[in-house]
């Protein structure tokens, strides 16, 4: 076995030099002579027949190379497809056009293309198209929308109901009747805004010449976007390359296909000419996907002394306006799977409703489905230590799966590969000095100052996932993952991955594991990502599955250039393979050291073939799709102090404790950013972000002027440990570390503020927690 | 509308509209693409350069507006392959994911610490108010930029 040097080494990252220089390879950085610029009218009107549409204004400005309205593109573009196809649930996908057609249906809809010479007489353009509109009954909220007589979206989508997904697993209703103590509640895990800081956007360059479309595109996912763009434009696979190398954030904002890149291609195939489209911030907001926004009636039957015996969710998701690509697997299998979370819960029972509104369409964002799981039982089992005086901490304890019982399968039929649950817990608690804290907390409640400790203890599913699963559940691909391992005849290693991180520090991290399993320096190995063109098909980078799924197809094709470069040294060295040791970069007969020859000798051997046995090929390179047999579930145990100002409302941030258990670590620096970046998301959902639609489907939070995104000065530093329990899934012993901080930190946070506000008598609020919710709570209590 | 900027040490004269974005100038007239458009309201600070050593936001600055200036983009920050130091922070201290948000964050910090070399944290969290970042929860760019002002009080 190598020498793990580089594994577990905080190694300053690749990526950075190039992007601290300003010199990224962005997609709106590229240039192409003859590139025309394309801009896209939207609706202002979130539900509305189109009646009329005159572009005459807009063809007859200076510069205004063509207009296209949704008419014009119908049989130059299929609809947009949604992938994930949730069987078993009466799902209806409605038909989702990239420009649309005679209705539109949320605000910031598409309804006519602009292609101009500038981005500044396209956007001239835009406003000089006149579009009349009927408008419509829009409706906002998907309890609304189910109701007979409510605005209806679509003919073929009876009630808006989109779809009707149900897990059941053991009896609840025995549950709920046995039951000892029964705690029932409807939480509201409310709409977000992805807000990558890279808008996203298309560069299509179509050659005429060739009928080839090369695309750059700010996509996590470079291959699916080719196989979707064949699917809609009709182009073959073999006859499109697209390039996504340096994507400026995704958080799953940029998995999905959508209309704009769609149309950018269209339009050069139609003209013949690159045509550039990068959409504004204001864009982004309505254009690009929305995350979570559920409403859960939830549940929870249990015993006196704690523990939880049955969990049902009847949940209602709101869809959007249109089914986005993998949007209907979120609300449900991602959601559904997780619902006993850390605990050893035996009865589960969810019944998930996806309803269609005149909204921005949802998809995947942060978590995709496992926060709105883990926001359900830590707030839950909250409400439940609150009932019994039981203390939060330890009620968790009661109800966590016991080590020894790994793997775990759970009643929804996932097996948790490895898990310690108590361990973190334990070093959470020890970090926070927690029962020094409960006494402070006591001391300050005389002086009429409320501190609260919130406690999230949780368990998630990535590095994403099984094939046959991914299928079982209807998701129209795999969850493999591909790489090229080739070795250069001085020796030097590029590896094509299928992942795209964006990121995620894979250049990195990939080229650590690489030194490791061939013995090479880590300068002599470069990564190769994001081009269709070089790098096998690949499944992308989401789902907190780059390095768990990626990084083991990467480490099987270093073990396959390895067991071959065994043999051709052996070859040469006249012994068996058997009787030679790998160490350090270096072949020798085991008892004879000084007789070897160097991973790079062996390389130019392979090369140079002068000297190789008839059944051993030259060249010296190896190509691994793994596929996992499980997913990875990474856990841990968060800890949020906060003070909470009862005059103002205001939140402060005292302490943050994070400690995941996400395997073994590769670059610990790389998995601390990760952490960081991702409890910064989850507790801006508690407490500032919220994508607020008036009751006619405007977005009110429409820009950064008014969506909370957090400032540095809104923060604080967070205190990140953590305890390693290796998954048996992939040869790193890795597990995926993306997530875990938006997942475990939203109700870390909540919960710590309903402990600071609990001497009013206050057991719950909906996030976002703002001051005047808070403020108004406490007034209503005090009545 | 004839416009005379100095970007990193380099005068260029042009043609522009009255209503041309300086951060469209850089980069579309220019080609110094390192500045980044992260928004239209002005509260991202992407697009963030040193007009005449001061930090503004280019998306909120006319070209025009800068007919006779002197611009420092992040191309111009390192000087004869020698690494800023507030550059070599961000690196040594993870100070960036996706790298989107830098090259701006970068420039601010620039700024800040010309004016204040010896910073506490919450002094950092305030003058970076004006620069979002999606991926790093700030921590490490706080690093980052605590690492860049020890290395400039040392004289190094």
């Amino acid at each position: 076995m190598a020498v793990t040097k580089m594994f577990g080494a905080a190694v300053k990252r690749r990526e950075d030099p190039r992007l601290i220089t300003g010199r990224g390879n962005f997609t709106d950085h590229i240039r192409l002579p003859g590139t025309l610029v394309m801009a896209i009218k939207r609706s202002p009107h979130a539900h509305a027949r189109i009646v009329r549409i005159d572009t005459s204004k807009a063809r007859a400005m200076r510069g205004v190379v063509a207009v296209y309205t949704g008419q014009d593109l119908v049989d130059k573009l299929a609809p947009v497809p949604c992938a994930w196809l949730i069987p078993a649930s009466d799902l209806k996908v409605p038909p989702y056009r990239a420009v649309a057609v005679d209705k539109v249906r949320y605000v910031g809809d598409a309804v006519a293309v602009v292609v101009a010479t500038d981005r500044y007489i396209a956007q001239d353009a835009v406003d000089a198209i006149e579009v009349e509109y009927e408008p419509l009954p829009a409706v906002v909220d998907q309890e609304k929308a189910l109701e007979p007589g409510a605005p209806q979206l679509y003919d073929e989508v009876p009630n808006n109901l989109a779809f009707h997904w149900k897990l059941h697993s053991g009896d609840f209703d025995a549950a709920w009747d046995a039951a000892e103590v029964r705690i029932s509640r409807r939480l509201v895990n409310h709409r977000l805004i992805p807000t990558a800081m890279e808008p996203r956007g298309a560069l299509a360059a179509y050659n005429p010449g060739t009928g080839e479309l090369t695309i750059w595109c700010t996509s996590q996912n470079p291959h699916v976007h080719r196989l979707l763009l064949s699917a809609v434009t009709g182009l073959p696979e073999t006859h499109i390359r697209v390039i996504a190398t340096d994507v400026g954030g995704g958080f799953g904002s940029k998995i999905p296909m959508y209309a704009g890149e769609m149309i950018a291609a269209a339009i050069s195939k139609d003209l013949g000419r690159p045509i550039k489209w990068i959409e504004t911030r204001q864009e982004n907001y309505v254009a690009t996907i929305h995350g979570r926004d559920h409403i859960q009636y939830v549940d929870i039957a249990a015993r006196r002394d704690g523990t939880i015996t049955g969990v049902r969710v009847r949940a209602y998701a709101s869809m959007g306006a249109y089914l986005s690509t993998a949007a209907p697997g979120v609300p449900t299998w991602l959601f559904g799977l997780m619902l006993q979370g850390p605990y050893a819960i035996p009865v589960v029972h969810c019944d998930v409703y996806g309803v269609l509104t005149n909204t921005t369409p949802t998809d995947a964002y942060r978590g995709a489905g496992r926060p709105e799981a883990t926001y359900l039982l830590e707030r839950m089992i909250d409400l439940l230590a609150r009932e019994l005086g039981m203390d939060p901490a330890e009620i968790r304890r009661k109800n966590f799966i016991p080590k020894d019982q790994f793997p775990y399968t759970t009643p929804t039929g996932l097996t948790y590969d490895s898990g310690d649950y108590e361990a973190t817990l334990n070093r959470a608690l020890e970090l926070v000095d927690y029962q020094n804290l409960r006494r402070e907390q006591e001391e300050l409640r005389k002086q009429g100052r409320y501190i609260g400790i919130g406690f999230s203890t949780y368990v998630e599913v990535c590095g994403l996932a099984p094939s046959q699963a991914a299928g079982a559940m209807g998701f129209q691909g795999g969850l493999w993952e591909s790489a090229t391992v080739r070795v250069h005849p001085t020796g030097k290693v590029t590896v094509f991955t299928g992942s795209n991180p964006h990121g995620q520090g894979e250049e990195t991290t990939f080229a650590q594991l690489v030194a490791d399993e061939l013995g090479v320096p880590f300068e002599d190995v470069e990564i190769v990502h994001g081009d269709t063109e070089m790098v096998p098909f690949g499944m992308g980078t989401y789902g907190s599955r780059s390095t768990a799924v990626g990084g083991a197809a990467l480490v099987h094709a270093c073990r396959k250039v390895k067991e071959k470069a065994q043999r051709i040294a052996a070859h040469l060295l006249e012994v068996s393979p058997d009787d030679l040791v790998f160490e350090n970069g270096r072949f020798f007969v085991k008892g004879a050291p000084d007789r070897g020859m160097t991973f790079q000798e062996v390389a130019l051997q392979a090369y140079l073939a002068w000297k190789l046995p008839r059944d051993i090929e030259p060249g010296l390179e190896a190509t691994h799709f793994f596929d996992p047999v499980n997913n990875t579930f990474p856990f841990g145990c968060h800890i949020c102090v906060v003070e909470v100002d009862p005059e103002t409302g205001k939140v402060q941030f005292r302490q943050y404790v994070a400690v995941d258990d996400v395997g073994n670590v590769i670059n610990p620096m790389i998995v601390d950013g990760q952490v960081h970046g991702g409890i910064t998301q989850g507790l801006a959902q508690a407490v500032y972000e919220f994508a607020a639609y008036d009751e006619n489907g405007q977005l009110l939070t429409g820009s950064l002027m008014d969506y909370a995104v957090p400032k540095a000065s809104m923060l604080p530093s967070f205190t990140v440990d953590r305890t390693v329990t290796p998954t048996p899934v992939n040869p790193m012993g890795v597990k995926g570390a993306g997530e875990t901080g938006t997942i475990a930190s939203t109700p870390a946070v909540v919960n710590a503020v309903i402990d600071a506000l609990a001497p009013f008598g206050i057991d719950h609020i909906d996030m976002p927690l703002t001051p005047e919710r808070i403020w108004r709570a406490i007034r209503e209590r005090s009545r | 509308m004839q416009i005379t900027v100095t970007v990193n040490g380099v005068t260029y004269t042009h043609d522009v509209e009255p209503r041309l974005l300086l951060v469209h100038y850089l980069r579309d007239v220019l080609n110094l693409t390192g500045t980044h458009i992260g928004c239209d309201t002005s509260q991202c600070g992407a697009c963030t350069v040193l007009m005449n050593g001061k930090a503004v936001k280019s998306c909120t600055i006319f070209a025009v507006q800068a007919d006779g200036a002197e611009i420092t983009t992040i191309e111009g920050l390192a000087r004869d392959g020698q690494l800023h130091p507030v550059q070599e922070g961000f690196w040594e201290k993870h100070g960036l994911q996706c790298g989107y948000c830098t090259p701006g964050m970068i420039m601010t910090a620039v700024d800040f610490l010309q004016r204040n070399p010896n910073p506490t944290e919450e002094e950092i969290r305030h003058a970076i108010e004006g620069n979002l970042c999606r991926c790093t929860g700030y921590q490490n760019i706080v690093r980052a930029i605590q690492y860049a002002a020890e290395k400039m009080r040392s004289g190094s």
